[in-house]
């Protein structure tokens, strides 16, 4: 071990061990900034102030996610990426002591407000974990559980839906003469697109994905990077990553946060070939984080 | 890494903790072999004394003066019926309580109060129960020494146990299938109705099939309620006379008679029969349902 170690040359400033500044494939669909601002805003949050406790975990988060692109939050651990994600389909409310101040709003309209429907919002935000959770039920049981809490009983509408959320998520071929089989016997990377299925089946119009790929191998991780490419036509697309790679290659927006704060946010293209904030320059050659 | 300068003094420091260890190894095993041999030497005493007792007849007669003709059938039947009234019981008020304080308290004092009280209870001698069985039950409320009333105490012993394992239970669904759920535009309810009982079914199951045999093993609250061991007739309705099998034993194993107190042994196998027959089951259910979910 300490042999291996003595071969390699003492890390320099210029000789960093972490990846150089991430590449923008140009053959991936992304969109401009001009596109972007003509897109409708789908998501607006507005002086955005979040608390777990006495723990203030966001702080004054203004930021606009434009429909039918796909916006990243990048970030170092603790900076309130996952937070703020959390916060557009109230998933904190299920947290004890979270107290949010500010606003966000979903298609112009609060989505705080006393007379939101918690489970009418989060049936139009859809959301994807990091690790993939399916339900101990069988593959075509998952995919329809969203319809099914909603009150869907015709099977035959119920199967029409699961094919075509495991068509849009690229899991049919794979699945479709084993849809009564159990989802946990499914490999990781594959229930991980059964829960994009799952959340694509309740018809959101957002979907929100937390680090979706951190737990899959690299064939498993591009299959879902392809995928969004594809589910940005017809949904708005959050994703929180870690991996910054993955972040210049799917996204048309990033949004970096530092510490609880929004730092920077732009087109992914200009944010990653010239950032304007110095942190996020930092953040991006990977000199720290 | 050991230096080879102070050989002598670490190898002796080294011998010394494994004899330590070993001793400590050697005097867990001797415990449980005492444990055992007390248990089998039980077992087997009873085995020789009741064997030759197990009888069709047995099953089928009910007490009498002789011990030739004398039978468990009212014993069995009340036990069997105590036994099922208990779980019929139990299973809605525990699952419910459980339910309430996993799912919908959060972190609060009540909770612990109250999370505290149950442990307690459960520690509670079931004598104590059987004296509030018979003050609530069978005089207050003017059941007499029924069986309605005699299941009612038993659904108070077994009550705590039947809370402690569905809390269990409901804690071991991890909080990932939750949110999936809620995240999906499921409510509450749904919510647990459709994952969290499911998945927590196994646990909750073993736990009532655990307190259903302590509720047919338990004398003390039969006792304190006024059952009888012995009776004319096999009860057939919730409404009639109480009795049970423990308290029948009990009974006959007191009996001046040598013939009873083999009866008393044939009866404790027939009673350790249906226990055994009931945690079996606890075990296959387990195994059976619980294998299926992996998280």
């Amino acid at each position: 071990m300490a042999d291996v170690m003595n071969t390699n040359p003492t890390p320099t400033a210029n000789d960093h061990p972490r990846a150089p500044t991430p590449k923008i494939d140009e053959n991936r669909p992304v969109r401009s900034a001009d596109e972007m601002a003509r897109s409708a805003s789908k998501v607006v949050a507005t002086a955005l102030d979040f608390y777990y406790g006495d723990k203030q975990a966001l702080f004054d988060i203004s930021l606009n996610v434009p429909e039918h692109c796909v916006t990243a939050f990048i970030g170092p651990s603790g900076c309130g990426k996952s937070t703020l994600l959390r916060c557009i389909n109230r998933m904190n409310d299920m947290i004890e002591g979270t107290r949010l101040e500010g606003e966000v709003l979903l298609d112009g309209r609060s989505i705080h407000g006393p007379k939101v429907d918690v489970v009418e919002l989060r049936k139009r935000v859809g959301m994807v974990f990091q690790k993939s959770n399916p339900f101990p039920k069988s593959i075509f049981e998952n995919v329809v559980y969203g319809p099914r809490v909603a009150g869907e009983r015709n099977k035959a509408r119920l199967y029409e839906i699961a094919e075509r959320c495991l068509e849009y998520a690229a899991l049919w071929g794979e699945v479709k003469d084993r849809l009564n089989d159990s989802a946990l016997a499914l490999s990781g990377g594959q229930q991980q697109r059964l829960c994009i299925a799952r959340a694509l089946a309740t018809d959101p119009q957002v979907l929100l994905m937390d680090e979706p790929a951190s737990a899959l191998d690299p064939a498993s991780t591009a299959r879902i990077e392809d995928l969004i490419d594809e589910l940005k036509d017809r949904y708005t697309i959050v994703i929180v990553t870690h991996n910054m790679q993955q972040a210049a290659r799917v996204s048309d927006q990033t949004a970096f946060f530092y510490q609880g704060r929004l730092v920077e946010v732009g087109a992914t293209k200009e944010l990653f070939t010239n950032p304007t904030e110095k942190q996020t320059e930092e953040y991006i050659t990977g000199r720290f984080g | 890494m050991p230096s080879n300068t102070d050989n002598s003094d670490s190898t002796r420091h080294y011998r010394r903790r494994r004899l330590v260890s070993s001793l400590f190894a050697g005097s867990c095993g001797l415990m449980t072999v005492l444990c055992v041999v007390v248990l089998g030497g039980l077992l087997v005493s009873i085995v020789a004394k009741g064997w030759s007792g197990l009888s069709w007849t047995l099953l089928t007669n009910l007490t009498s003066r002789f011990p030739e003709k004398a039978g468990i059938k009212h014993a069995l039947f009340g036990s069997v019926w105590i036994a099922g009234l208990t779980a019929l019981f139990s299973v809605p008020l525990g699952v419910g309580a459980a339910v309430y304080l996993e799912e919908y308290t959060g972190a609060s004092r009540l909770r612990r109060v109250i999370q505290l009280n149950i442990a307690n209870l459960a520690g509670v001698p079931s004598i104590v129960y059987g004296i509030l069985g018979l003050g609530l039950f069978v005089r207050a409320l003017q059941m007499g020494a029924t069986i309605l009333a005699a299941s009612l105490t038993m659904t108070l012993v077994v009550l705590p146990i039947v809370i402690l394992a569905s809390q269990e239970a409901l804690r071991s669904v991890p909080g990932s299938i939750r949110q999936a759920s809620h995240a999906l535009g499921a409510t509450r309810w749904q919510t647990i109705w459709r994952q969290v009982l499911p998945a927590s079914a196994p646990g909750i199951m073993t736990g009532v099939i655990l307190a259903v045999s302590r509720a047919l093993g338990e004398a003390a609250p039969l006792v304190a309620i006024g059952a009888a061991a012995s009776m004319s007739w096999a009860p057939m309705s919730p409404t009639e006379q109480a009795s049970g099998l423990p308290l029948l034993i009990y009974h006959w194993a007191a009996e001046p008679k040598e013939e009873f107190k083999d009866l008393a042994a044939s009866g404790i196998l027939v009673l350790l029969g249906t226990l055994l027959l009931l945690n079996a089951g606890a075990v296959f259910v387990r195994y059976r349902y619980g294998k299926r979910i992996k998280w």
